[in-house]
């Protein structure tokens, strides 16, 4: 099957590139996807550690199962996670 | 006529647009609309004592309409008779541009300052939005945490700032 991979922001800027297809085996889950996406960018790996995944564009489990044309969009940290107190990263 | 209640946009944002617009929605609601209090969220020129220039607003656009509904969702689950709309804007913005803005509309005016801080609250905690700063002498993402609409905690937080912002 294949998946439409997407990358917002820092981990969008990690990759060099927005969104692309992917071809996994079928009963993938949203881990398999990032461990694809890891593998062709060793750079982003250490953003797994807080990461979020959307499936078609709603909120999904990295155990979830996808499908052939889904898009799956891997998430970094929201720009306000801690009432006022922000940390800077870079 | 009425504007949507929950958007992602890249031009300026309206206060007052979405005041009409919600407290309109809001005059026909159970003791209807005696209170309406707005957050607007604007581009600070300081970022830890560093001049900023510039900020770039980027969002997961679909997403994150579902996201400030859901909040909605949260809303009406507390307050029930309140009205809640969110608009981010997105892309570049200049110190002191409006890049968010969150309005309660309820019967009464405790209610509307607890709903309005409750929503812009969860905005941060779960929005799929990230910001871009450009200082003088460099750029950082600014980040928090990972958004997870299902953690009970952070929502009781949000609640718990809610409620203070009434204390």
């Amino acid at each position: 099957m294949r998946v439409t991979v997407r990358l917002f922001a820092r981990l969008r800027e990690a990759a060099g590139r927005p969104a692309w297809p992917l071809d996994l085996p079928d009963g993938a889950t949203v881990s398999d996807v990032w461990q694809a996406v890891v593998g062709a960018h060793p750079a982003l790996e250490p953003f797994g550690a807080a990461l979020s995944a959307a499936v078609n564009a709603e909120f999904a489990r990295m155990s979830a199962r996808v499908h052939d044309g889904d898009e799956v969009a891997f998430l970094p940290p929201v720009s306000g996670g801690a009432a006022d107190d922000e940390s800077v990263t870079q | 006529m009425a504007c949507e209640r929950f958007a992602v946009q890249h031009g300026p944002l309206s206060v007052e647009a979405l005041t009409r617009a919600v407290e309109a929605d809001a005059r026909p609601r159970g003791e209807g609309c005696g209170a309406v209090a707005s957050f607007v969220g604007v581009v600070r020129g300081t970022h830890q004592g560093r001049p900023v220039r510039h900020l770039e607003y980027e969002a997961f656009e679909p997403l994150a309409v579902k996201v400030f509904a859901r909040i909605a969702e949260e809303v009406a689950e507390h307050w029930p008779d309140a009205t809640l709309a969110i608009h981010h804007r997105i892309g570049r913005l200049n110190v002191g541009e409006a890049s968010v803005v969150v309005v309660a509309a309820t019967p009464h005016r405790a209610e509307a300052f607890e709903v309005c801080r409750y929503g812009i609250e969860r905005v941060k905690q779960i929005a799929p939005v990230w910001k871009h700063e450009f200082l003088a002498d460099g750029d950082a993402w600014i980040e928090g945490a990972a958004a997870d609409p299902d953690d009970r905690d952070a929502r009781n937080a949000a609640l718990a700032r809610a409620s203070r912002a009434m204390a």
